[in-house]
């Protein structure tokens, strides 16, 4: 199976999807001549057309509600808006529209719509540019949320994010899109809503999505050269949400560990901390512990930036001193 | 691209027809009335935005369009509902709250939708449906119809983010959008003088936007007629959007919980001389368009519909309790 | 038409109204449409109209009343209408003040003319016959559960005390399952917690006769289990863990000078030239007590103690504990003020308090005026050990065992006796920079042992 970057992942199941479904176009900020702040378009509008390929003005409100409207007129719009940070602009248009108008029109109306962002800290790009809100998405009843952490993930997922007859908010880790994985070259699907147990273990469950999913791996690599044995869940989708395959796993190792970039207080970790302890209590060796960001805004310096950040020995250390 | 264009819809009447107007009108009137009196019963819950006063807006802008083109709206849109052909019963029975309501009672008074006839839906955030009506103008534009997407919203969006970032989408790509701004002169209870620098907002338009921009008398369903009918064939013809401001005045407060003392009683008294069904029926008369006995008839076929209507919705089920977790998503068990 | 006026709501959050004035005498032609009274709301004073045209018959209410949303309060009707059935017996609903409450839970024109909104539990049930079921009847107890669960204190609980003992979810739920009493279960998981592995370890060396019955036996003669002193242990350790945020720092020492010392001090002693009891011998621990004084002399924001609302006190006296395991427990008595003691002294000192601890004869300010804790587990071969503060103490220092290694001085592997040495102190009290100066001050004297001796 070839090996391929998780940008060329990305690019490849666009690519797939203007080649062959023509309700398909792309919108936003620089995705055109560009070629994209991360590059995931470059070439696209040469190859595809401005039709098709659409340079927009720096406006989040009206790229998302654009979209939502042409979605809801029955084309298959993806919009990019650069950054999550960005995404904030749009928020309305994504909260109060795109989530609840199938809701609100008694599924009359539908918005089979894609919204690509990239998140996540780790660049040193300062607190207006390093945040990770998926958890705001993943909150909103009507919104799907998927954050892939692997090249493979990248393309099934976003595949199936096209297919999906709803909202999708698909958020692209930045620390990610030079990462290198096995990728068919065919279209393919990966499912919302199953976790992938990315490493076997039998001591401890160590669940992350996006960025935090390689933390957890490294942290597992770690610990077993310690004699202990985590399993890694890679979540995929925050919304929906795998709830048995997190239930399953934990009922196996009896502890339960989540980490994530964001910040802890509120966060998605709290999410799943209390759905564990709701459906699997009797099944804990242990208090579900979280491994977030720190409660702040994100600082430039390198050294506090990564000190806000999980890190892999902390992980470790939580974990020894659950076992 | 072919099989993507829609059919082409009805053609408006090039010339429209006053009596359907007045009726029309007259209809939105009685409806709205008996919706406050409903609100006053404690049928109607939740917010309530009367159109009392406006009524040549709708009446007159949606007759000049085609059925197929698209409205989307504001939160004070049962007027438009009903110009557009939504039954009056199933209007009413939506702000009922009632399963046979147009939305089956999810939406309620501010989200009044009806795709099958391209009613995409009242917003209740303002300006924050301006964007959704560049969506849709930016699909047909992109299927190769002739469709175009009509945004109604009031004086108190022009100053929101939403509204310079879609008439700057909207003239940018040429879409064929029709922005139908009503300026009643305030939004909420706040004088419009008061928080806008440019107060003529249609002036906004041409050097900001670069798309032609015109005010008209919203309280003149005649004029309405004409200037909907003339931007639309523009629109139509692909030369990109146009921009009406409708100067009128809503009668009634701007929501049931309105005591309007920000506007007093002389300013109202002045504009319910310009009653837009009080104009047309004068001149209607006036030019002998228009019998008494054929006013009488009007009225008590409007009665009749606006009676049958509460009454449809007060004897309408509410929706079942099951129903409550439905169409959150759309999944393969809707389609 | 008879058409009623009512109370109207003006608004979404509107539950009464006081009829300020009637503008419509009794008699008088109305228009629809035409202000007939004016009311007042709780945001404002409005107007009310008349929905229909005719006589305004009759006022139901007078001025001044608060009236409930929807209540009756005039009548418009034709003028030769027949209007009896309000003529008695109808007035409106007033609302007194007291019922307040009660009015705002029922709304007499309530849109929800079946009552049954949707509570949330219900809506989350799936099928309303499911729903009704749930929400109508309290949950029975239920008796096959009940016999299974012990009778007499919940599990996990210590009868007496209050101090709980640590069980986890699924080791609680497999010791039901087996029929096994976690109190009689000593935990090994984090904080002493009763975990899976505990009893299935427990399962394993009791086999199969550990039926529910056995159980419910055992149970009944551990009446005295946990002991006053594991309660304490527990207690207290939870306390620190919980709420001192601990921070560790680690540090090599080279013990070779220092156990040469030990010797030839040791020596003295045996020959009388340095005066002490016979028998008396000094140890590694006597000179790491005494070196930790000096250190704390030195930084003396390590000999403290922080309160619960975080005011830390240095004392002027170093009274080091050293931790001592009893045959169920530990304790960690305080050597007082151990700078002003010698060597000698401290070797002494800490022997009786070893004997006096083992008898249960320990003096107050050895049990409460500690202000600095030290546990090595040396004796036991154990390289590193990691303490936990002792509340109110602000830092513990775990020593290891002394043994050679491998060691680079000036370029050179040379054999070393070395020791590890753990500093846990409480980051409220103290930041690492200071632990760190607080080490290197331990490790300069126990290198330099004669500083030690003087």
């Amino acid at each position: 199976m070839p090996e391929i970057t998780y940008r060329e992942a990305i690019r490849q199941a666009l690519r797939y999807q203007l080649q062959n479904d023509e309700r398909v176009f792309l919108m936003g900020e620089d995705i055109g001549a560009y070629g994209g702040s991360y590059a995931v378009t470059k070439g696209f509008l040469e190859e595809f057309g401005p039709k098709r390929v659409k340079d927009t003005p720096i406006a989040e409100s009206v790229i998302a509600g654009a979209g939502i409207g042409a979605a809801m007129a029955g084309l298959k719009p993806m919009v990019e808006l650069m950054t999550i940070n960005f995404s904030l602009l749009a928020i309305d248009q994504i909260v109060n529209n795109a989530s609840k108008l199938h809701y609100m029109s008694n599924g009359q109306i539908n918005v089979p719509l894609v919204i690509r962002m990239a998140g996540g800290a780790g660049s040193q790009l300062g607190a207006q540019h390093s945040h990770s809100l998926e958890s705001w998405y993943a909150h909103v009843p009507g919104l799907k949320v998927a954050c892939p952490a692997t090249p493979y993930d990248a393309k099934g997922l976003l595949m199936t994010a096209f297919d999906d007859e709803n909202p999708v908010i698909f958020i692209e880790h930045t620390a990610l899109y030079t990462l290198k994985g096995e990728v068919p070259d065919e279209p393919y699907r990966v499912a919302f809503g199953k976790v992938d147990v990315m490493r076997e273990g039998t001591d401890v469950t160590i669940i992350g999505y996006g960025g935090s999913v390689w933390q957890c791996f490294r942290a597992a690599k770690t610990l077993e050269t310690e004699g202990v044995s985590a399993e890694v869940l890679n979540l995929r989708t925050l919304n929906p949400l795998d709830t048995d395959g997190i239930l399953a796993s934990v009922r196996k190792t009896n502890r339960a560990i989540v980490v994530e970039d964001d910040w802890e207080f509120g966060g998605f970790g709290g999410e799943i901390a209390a759905l564990i302890q709701e459906h699997a209590f009797d099944d804990l060796d242990a208090p579900v512990l979280r491994i977030a960001g720190a409660d702040i805004p994100m600082p430039y310096n390198g050294r506090l930036e990564q000190a806000a950040l999980p890190q892999e020995a902390e992980i470790v250390r939580a974990v020894k001193e659950m076992v | 691209m072919s099989q993507l264009a829609n059919k082409p819809g009805h053609a408006a009447e090039t010339a429209p027809d006053p009596i359907e107007l007045l009726r029309m009108m007259m209809l939105i009137r009685r409806f709205e009335e008996k919706a406050a009196e409903m609100y006053a019963r404690g049928k109607i819950k939740g917010f309530l935005h009367l159109y009392i006063g406006q009524e040549a807006i709708a009446a007159g802008a949606i007759a000049a369009l085609r059925d197929d083109d698209y409205l989307v709206t504001s939160y004070r849109e049962h007027g438009h509902a009903l110009a557009r052909g939504l039954e009056p019963g199933r209007v009413m029975a939506e702000l009922f709250g009632r399963e046979t309501g147009v939305t089956g009672g999810r939406g309620g008074s501010m989200h009044l939708i009806d795709s099958s006839k391209a009613f995409m839906g009242g917003y209740a955030i303002v300006a924050g449906h301006m964007p959704l009506a560049c969506g849709l103008a930016l699909a047909e534009q992109y299927k190769g119809t002739d469709r175009i997407a009509v945004c109604f919203f009031g004086d108190g969006a022009v100053n929101e983010g939403e509204f310079h970032e879609a008439l700057n989408l909207a003239s940018v790509w040429k879409l064929p959008v029709l922005f139908i701004c009503e300026n009643n002169l305030y939004g909420m209870g706040t004088d419009v003088r008061r928080v806008s620098a440019v107060i003529e907002i249609y002036k906004r338009v041409p050097e900001a936007y670069a798309m032609q921009a015109t005010q008209v008398d919203g309280m003149d369903v005649l004029a309405v007629h004409d200037a909907v009918s003339e931007a639309a064939e523009r629109i139509r013809r692909g030369d990109g959007p146009v921009f009406l401001e409708m100067i009128c005045y809503r009668f009634r407060g701007h929501s049931m919980a309105d005591a309007e003392h920000y506007r007093d009683k002389d300013e109202i008294s002045v504009w319910r001389n310009l009653d837009p069904i009080k104009q047309l029926t004068e001149k209607l008369r006036a030019d002998g368009g228009l019998q008494d006995a054929q006013l009488d008839s009007l009225t008590s076929d409007v009665e009749g519909v606006v009676n049958d209507a509460a009454r449809f919705a007060d004897e309408s089920p509410e929706p079942p309790l099951e129903s409550l977790r439905l169409h959150v998503y759309k999944d393969a068990a809707d389609a | 038409m008879i058409s009623e006026v009512v109370m109207p709501q003006m608004g979404a959050d509107m539950t009464e109204g006081t009829l300020v004035k009637w503008l419509k005498s009794e008699g008088d032609a109305v228009e629809r449409g035409e202000i007939i009274a004016e009311i007042e709301t709780d945001k404002a004073n409005v107007e009310i109209e008349a929905f229909e045209s005719g006589v305004f018959r009759k006022a139901l209410a007078e001025e001044g009343a608060v009236i409930e949303v929807g209540g009756l309060i005039g009548i418009i009707a034709g003028a030769e209408e027949d209007i009896s059935k309000y003529e008695n017996g109808s007035a409106p609903s007033i609302v007194s003040r007291e019922a307040d409450a009660k009015t705002a839970e029922l709304p007499q024109t309530s849109s929800d003319p079946t009552g049954d909104a949707p509570t949330k539990a219900e809506a989350r049930m799936e099928t309303g016959a499911g729903a009704e079921a749930a929400s109508n009847t309290s949950p029975a107890p239920q008796p096959d559960k009940a016999v299974s669960l012990p009778t007499a204190t919940p599990s996990g609980r210590s009868g007496a005390g209050g101090a709980r003992q640590r069980v986890s979810p699924v080791a609680r739920r497999i010791a039901e399952e087996a029929g096994i009493d976690v109190r009689t279960i000593e935990g090994t998981g984090p904080d002493g917690r009763v975990i899976k592995r505990d009893i299935e370890n427990a399962l394993k060396s009791g086999g199969q006769s550990q039926a529910p019955a056995r159980g419910q036996q055992r149970s009944a003669t551990t009446t005295t289990a946990p002991s006053k002193m594991r309660q304490a242990i527990a207690r207290r350790m939870s306390q620190s863990k919980r709420e001192a945020p601990h921070y560790y720092l680690l540090l090599d020492i080279d013990m070779t000078a220092a156990r040469e010392t030990r010797a030839q001090y040791n020596a003295a002693l045996a020959s009388g030239d340095i005066a002490a009891p016979p028998e008396t011998k000094v140890s590694i621990n006597d000179m790491l007590v005494r070196a930790v004084a000096l250190a704390l002399r030195k930084q003396p924001e390590f000999n403290a103690t922080i309160d619960g609302d975080g005011t830390v006190t240095e004392h002027p006296q170093e009274n080091v504990c050293i931790a001592i395991a009893l045959d169920d427990g530990l304790i960690a008595p305080a050597v007082l003020d151990v700078s002003a003691k010698s060597l000698a002294e401290i070797a002494v000192e800490s022997a009786d308090l070893v004997a006096r601890a083992k008898g249960g004869r320990l003096r107050a300010p050895e049990i409460n005026g500690g202000t600095f804790t030290i546990t090595n587990l040396g004796a036991y071969g154990v390289e590193t050990l990691i303490g936990i503060i002792q509340p109110p103490q602000t830092a513990v220092l775990g020593a290891g065992t002394v043994m050679p290694q491998a060691v680079v001085r000036e370029g050179q592997v040379v054999v070393r006796q070395m020791m590890k040495v753990a500093l846990s102190a409480d980051h409220r009290a103290t930041d690492g920079a200071q632990g760190a100066q607080f080490l290197s001050e331990l490790k300069r004297l126990l290198e330099s042992p004669l500083l030690l001796v003087v």
